[in-house]
């Protein structure tokens, strides 16, 4: 590896120690995170201390029930903001898709599992119109979905219908969210356990596997401290989960889909050529299509999949609620959502963030709404505090963008 | 030029026009580019040198006259033509990713894959020989471009430029943004570019770094040809004279007639 020795003002890369090296290597791009980690844990310990239900197995389970269908939208939030664009829809497509699975099952006798995938292709049929509008006629997505958030919620109510209110019965459906591994399975702590071992053992395997490679083929590897401390941090987390969840009723079913949401969408966008031209997009639409990559069909794919999760965290949400109501599509589902994806660190510029932010942002907001229901603080102060740990939360990445950009000259 | 004139032309611009609206932009140019060659390509604003490699680079078509590619007559209408000839174009807003790292922007559209995933091992590997190659001093291919300074952005850009089988690479004032140390670094990496095989134009208003960099100097005035000069024996006088269209000496107007048709602005 090159390095510019000519050059006194740029620091080595091989330098210090282990801790030092990552945090020159985090410093610049990866500072994101780390403030809302550390600002996620002062919220739980306020939390805590003026509640000490608040770090309880139950409680935590609750939370993560709680988070699953906001989580999981704001994942789809994720991928649009990484184009540089923003889906407003996303609250009113979560609500009308839920709608549509309810009414299908109840009103007309459609089995449930089919029922669900109606619902998740007319999210998708949503998103894939709205992206071809942004595209072919070029308006600013701001506009086509907010103009789609209004008319989607139109919809809603007219599937919904007179009565306004659709209660589900259906057993999967119900059991989509509403499953507890431990309560509601056989044997479920011990799958649970298994699922999770497993889980950490193949990250263990492709860590090793990428450092393998990496070194057969003479480039720079992980050393073996940094490769345990990434494979400790995997195992601390999923077991301290399984633990936590275990102590109470076993984790919730949302949560395992939420999971497999952000896995499967974390490989796509770091791992894919597709996630790849997603970056490329949101970070130089132009040098993209220079490249001659497809940037039409990236943005309407994407907006596509954001729709789709959408309806799929709708589908949770009713579950759990066991209803679809009129107020499904609720704005503050929506507001909940963007600033959930805002807070976990993802730009509003397009091509910086990864989809763990749904996870941290998500966190958050449901760490906040979850303490003060607990306190039982009227909502009036529920949304004051919200909406300062949103603006807390974007002024950190406003200053770690501008310290980036002076950190390249 | 003697040793250029035994070999074929990797570019051959014969009689080219390009006319928009009632501007006409170039008129006759004829202009030629060989392998292992630097040509500077230089005028003053508004002379043409933008739309003449934007005729070779496929996004103005010429309206009048030939190109010739390798010996072929060849007919470039957009720039996927160009691309599959080899020809690869850098313009002065680089186009590169400020998220992604030097390895995703030198790969960008081309990712290599392995089955599904990408195959980030190999990408890095041949990134590193690429530059290696072309002596481009990067801290890390795992830096993102936002971290690079001016000249190393602009490196990653010309060797992104050089490395997928290209034959010809144009590069739209370089250095135009760049300070002394890493202008160096640039036209350096355009000598090794030559070192390569490659044919290199260089557009150009720096005639110090057109003199440092380029074996030959070929003049635009007002859409036409105003001379095409060796840069050994010839001095900067000679060639500022020909770009604002002074009269000169002898030396100009037989670098004129030397076996070209046309292009005499007076």
């Amino acid at each position: 590896m090159s390095t510019m020795g000519n050059d006194p003002r740029l620091v080595s890369e091989q330098s210090g120690n282990l801790l030092q090296r990552w945090w020159q290597r985090a410093r610049p791009a990866d500072l994101g995170s780390l403030p809302i980690v550390v600002g996620l844990l002062v919220i739980w310990l306020v939390f805590q201390r003026a509640d000490n239900m608040f770090l309880s197995p139950l409680n935590l389970t609750n939370l993560m029930a709680q988070i699953s269908a906001l989580g999981t939208i704001a994942v789809g939030a994720v991928l649009v903001l990484l184009l540089g664009e923003v889906d407003l829809s996303a609250g009113a497509v979560s609500g009308l898709c839920a709608a549509i699975m309810a009414v299908l099952n109840v009103e007309h006798g459609v089995p449930g599992p089919i029922a669900v995938l109606a619902g998740l292709l007319a999210g998708l049929a949503v998103g894939l119109f709205q992206g071809f509008w942004v595209t072919r006629f070029k308006i600013p997505s701001f506009i086509v979905t907010l103009a789609g958030q209004i008319a989607w919620v139109g919809a809603l109510l007219a599937v919904l219908g007179e009565t306004g209110t659709v209660n589900l019965r259906d057993n999967f459906i119900i059991g989509l969210a509403g499953t507890f591994l431990k309560r509601d399975v056989h044997n479920g702590e011990l799958y649970s356990w298994i699922v999770g071992i497993l889980f950490i053992a193949i990250f263990a395997a492709s860590f090793i596997w990428e450092r393998q490679r990496r070194r057969s083929a003479g480039l720079q590897f992980a050393s073996v401290g940094g490769l345990i401390i990434q494979i400790a941090v995997v195992a601390v987390l999923v077991i301290g989960m399984l633990l936590i969840t275990n102590a109470d009723r076993g984790l919730p079913s949302a949560m395992v889909f939420f999971i497999v949401v952000l896995v499967l969408f974390d490989f796509i966008t770091k791992r894919t050529i597709f996630g790849r031209h997603i970056y490329a997009v949101g970070g130089n639409a132009e040098a993209a299509r220079r490249a001659s990559i497809n940037v039409t069909f990236v943005r309407i794919l994407v907006f596509g999949l954001a729709s789709t999760l959408a309806a799929f965290g709708g589908i949770l949400a009713a579950s759990r609620l066991l209803a679809v109501n009129q107020g499904a599509g609720a704005s503050d589902l929506l507001l909940d959502v963007i600033a959930s994806a805002v807070i976990g660190g993802t730009s509003l510029f397009g091509g910086r963030g990864t989809v763990w932010s749904a996870l941290l942002g998500a966190l958050v907001i449901g760490s906040i709404s979850n303490g003060m229901d607990l306190l039982a603080l009227p909502s009036p102060i529920k949304f004051m505090i919200t909406g300062g740990v949103l603006l807390a939360a974007v002024t950190i990445e406003a200053i770690s963008r501008q310290r980036r950009e002076t950190a390249g000259r | 030029m003697p040793e250029s004139s035994s070999r074929v032309p990797i570019l051959e611009l014969r009689g080219v026009s390009k006319r928009f609206g009632a501007v006409q932009a170039l008129s006759n140019v004829n202009f030629d580019a060989y392998a292992g060659e630097v040509v500077g390509l230089v005028g003053d604003n508004g002379a043409g040198k933008s739309t003449l490699i934007k005729c070779v680079a496929g996004i103005h078509p010429a309206d009048d006259g030939e190109i010739w590619f390798e010996g072929r007559k060849v007919h470039i209408q957009n720039p996927k033509d160009a691309a599959d000839l080899g020809i690869q174009t850098v313009y002065q807003d680089l186009a590169l990713c400020d998220n992604l790292d030097v390895v995703g922007n030198l790969y960008l559209g081309r990712e290599q894959t392995n089955r599904l995933p990408l195959d980030e091992v190999t990408m890095e590997k041949r990134s590193l020989e690429v530059l290696h190659n072309l002596s481009v001093s990067i801290p890390s291919v795992r830096t993102i471009i936002a971290s690079l300074s001016g000249g190393q952005r602009q490196s990653v850009a010309i060797a992104r430029a050089a490395m997928w089988n290209s034959k010809l690479v144009i590069l739209d004032e370089p250095t135009a943004a760049l300070g002394v140390l890493q202008s160096k670094q640039v036209l350096k990496l355009i000598r090794n570019l030559r070192e390569q095989g490659l044919a290199v134009i260089v557009i150009s208003h720096n005639l110090a770094d057109i003199f440092e960099a380029v074996d030959r100097i070929s003049i635009l005035y007002l859409g036409r040809n105003n001379g095409v000069f060796d840069v050994h024996g010839t001095s900067q006088e000679q060639i500022v004279a020909a770009i604002t269209g002074a009269e000169f000496g002898n030396n100009n107007r037989e670098a004129q007639s030397q076996g070209r048709k046309g292009g005499l602005s007076r």
